[in-house]
């Protein structure tokens, strides 16, 4: 786009080798033979099937599992529950400061979400560890459970997550993430008018083609060879050091090939598990999720409640944004407490606003658990705040795309997290979208730069 | 369990197994002869990874008991290129940037293929109709529509 050549004049030269040339995917080719290894694309003499006994129930309290019929079923070679894991209690962030530990590998006492993992069956067969699954008795207490956020942060909510001993996140900086800016009710004061809307969001899944799993084969040199389509192999190598309490020299990862992630595979699920059975059995053990399994029990996206206040003044300039984000960590917190987090970063948007108030909460309920999915955190604050934008534009009768070059922020603005602006380019942006969409704006804006303030 | 014995063509190779009644067609490519071009993405029929052809017709492997293959020839994108020599549909995809995670890739071409051995000059609507079963999660389908029919007129100019 000749508008780039312009902009980031001194920065590019035009007469780049490879950069702005076709090239063919180093992996096209491997791909379009279906020679491309993906981790499941390899057979294993005496490979074990894991399949999961889940949670039937959103809440419960485990009184006893009875695995006396399991464990006579024909094919069935190792049946494992919470006491045969080293250190069953874990969170996948815990090496960068997320805690504390909440979440288990195999559920021990209680079940927090319907789903959740309770016992693992090792089976010659996919079939004989199915027809196992469903011979394993768990005796459950059934608790009340909490499905909103709502429902979550009530008074007298039941608490979902003991580990946390109530239903949020608590962060250095208090029950939230928070940025405080300029003055907040003086903005509302000076404000003309005030639209205060609420936006939520439902969980979405990734739904990749190829669902998560691993395949395991343990080495005759005491080593463990992992082939995975994880989407974060140290996260998954650091926490399998952790949960089975062994050495990373003794777990060799294997990955790179994803058939689709999104964001969905980052999590630390398959492969503690898998490893652990290739140990106590001596086999290779396969743990490959059905697609039933990646659509309900893999996380999705978190479901979010935002609610934004904004003061506005007839002229266009936002004098005040207010926001309360919650987003819904589910049962456990995986990479949640971090979304939250970008969340309260992410706010007011690339907007200059003088007075700024956020506060954002990892709510947990007893949902299945949320976790990383593209911009997660960010993209539907995104959603809202745009939404917002164009109901703003409406209440004061300005078009909404000259509403957001008044409010564009430019180099040299302070943000709400007291870093000055560098390398705006959103007026340029919408400059350029205005010609493009034939949506037309007034000539001054056209004359804007994001690179000074017009007197 | 009693074993059937399983004969057909795989690519042009016979293929003679032992298989468990109600075995898929995919498992038995893929656990015992070695193909591992069709993927399993559902199991249930819905996502097009294990396309394959048999006997010319599009057929979704993991819904295909392998004990129905019986004299069949069976075609995989494993089979497709000739003396390493890629068929157009695997120039026009990898050229045409028609690849992202790869793991539809496969049943994708096949669907392509059965597409153009019965019409070697189709539509754009000819094209998305034909992929309507298979689905690319990377929903990279535009650069897929262009690498089919780019396909399509590559065999007809080698035609000409």
């Amino acid at each position: 786009m000749e508008l780039r050549k312009e902009y980031f004049a001194d920065e590019r030269k035009d007469d780049l080798k490879e950069i702005g040339q076709p090239r063919i995917r180093s992996d096209a080719l491997g791909h379009v033979t279906g020679t491309t290894t993906y981790f499941a694309d390899r057979t294993l003499p005496g490979l074990l099937h894991l399949k999961m006994v889940r949670s039937p129930h959103h809440h419960a309290r485990i009184r006893s599992i009875d695995l006396s019929e399991a464990e006579k079923h024909p094919g069935v070679v190792r049946i494992l529950t919470s006491k045969d894991v080293p250190q069953n209690v874990y969170t996948i962030l815990t090496l960068i400061q997320v805690g504390p530990e909440d979440e288990t590998v195999l559920a021990a006492d209680k079940v927090r979400w319907k789903g959740e993992a309770v016992v693992a069956v090792l089976a010659e067969s996919e079939r004989a560890a199915h027809e196992a699954v469903a011979k394993v008795k768990v005796d459950y207490e059934v608790l009340p459970a909490v499905l909103s956020i709502d429902d979550a942060l009530a008074p007298d909510a039941p608490v979902v997550n003991e580990y946390h001993g109530r239903n949020y996140y608590r962060y250095d900086s208090g029950e939230c993430r928070k940025v405080r800016f300029g003055d907040i009710e003086k903005g509302f004061g000076e404000a003309d008018h005030i639209l205060e809307q609420t936006y939520s969001s439902a969980p979405i899944e990734h739904a990749p083609t190829e669902t998560t799993g691993c395949i395991v084969m343990p080495e005759g040199n005491g080593r463990f060879t992992c082939y995975t389509n994880t989407q974060a192999m140290f996260f998954t190598l650091d926490n399998t050091s952790i949960i089975l309490q062994m050495e990373g020299q003794k777990l060799h990862m294997v990955g790179g090939t994803v058939g689709g992630g999104f964001g969905g595979k980052v999590d630390v699920i398959v492969e503690p598990i898998a490893i652990l059975g290739a140990k106590l059995t001596g086999r290779p053990v396969s743990f490959i999720y059905s697609r039933q399994e990646e659509m309900q029990i893999s996380s999705p996206r978190a479901a979010e409640k935002l609610v934004i206040k904004d003061g506005v003044m007839k002229d266009g300039r936002i004098v005040a944004r207010y926001v309360k984000a919650y987003i819904d960590a589910g049962a456990y917190s995986r990479h949640s407490p971090y979304g939250a987090q970008k969340s309260a970063a992410h706010f007011p948007g690339p907007y200059t606003v003088p007075n700024v108030w956020v506060d954002s909460y990892c709510v947990y309920t007893n949902r299945t658990p949320s976790s990383a999915m593209r911009g997660f955190g960010v993209t539907i604050g995104d959603f809202a705040l745009e939404v917002q934008m164009d109901k703003l534009a409406r209440l004061i009768g300005m078009d909404p795309l000259e509403f957001r070059f008044v409010n564009a922020y430019r180099d040299g603005d302070m943000k709400a997290h007291r870093q000055p602006t560098e390398g705006a380019a959103l007026i340029e942006c919408m400059q350029e979208a205005s010609r493009i969409a034939s949506w037309p704006v007034a000539e001054k804006y056209l004359q804007m730069s994001s690179a000074t303030r017009e007197a | 369990m009693t074993k059937v014995p399983v004969q057909f063509s795989l690519n042009g190779a016979d293929i003679a197994e032992f298989v468990e009644s109600g075995v898929t067609l995919l498992k038995l490519l893929r656990e015992k002869a070695g193909d591992m071009s069709a993927k399993g993405g559902c199991h249930q029929g819905t996502c097009g990874s294990c396309s394959v052809l048999i006997d010319g017709e599009l057929r979704l492997s993991c819904l295909t008991l392998a004990e129905t293959c019986n004299g069949a020839a069976v075609e995989t994108t494993a089979g497709l290129a000739e003396s390493g020599v890629l068929h157009p549909l695997q120039r026009a995809f990898s050229e045409g940037f028609a690849t992202q995670c790869g793991f539809c890739t496969p049943g994708m071409i096949m669907a392509a293929k059965a597409l153009l051995d019965r019409n070697p000059s189709p539509s754009r609507e000819d094209v998305v109709e034909a992929i309507s079963g298979n689905i690319c999660r990377c929903t990279g389908y535009e650069p897929i529509i262009q690498a089919i029919l780019a396909a399509s007129r590559a065999n007809s100019l080698s035609a000409a």
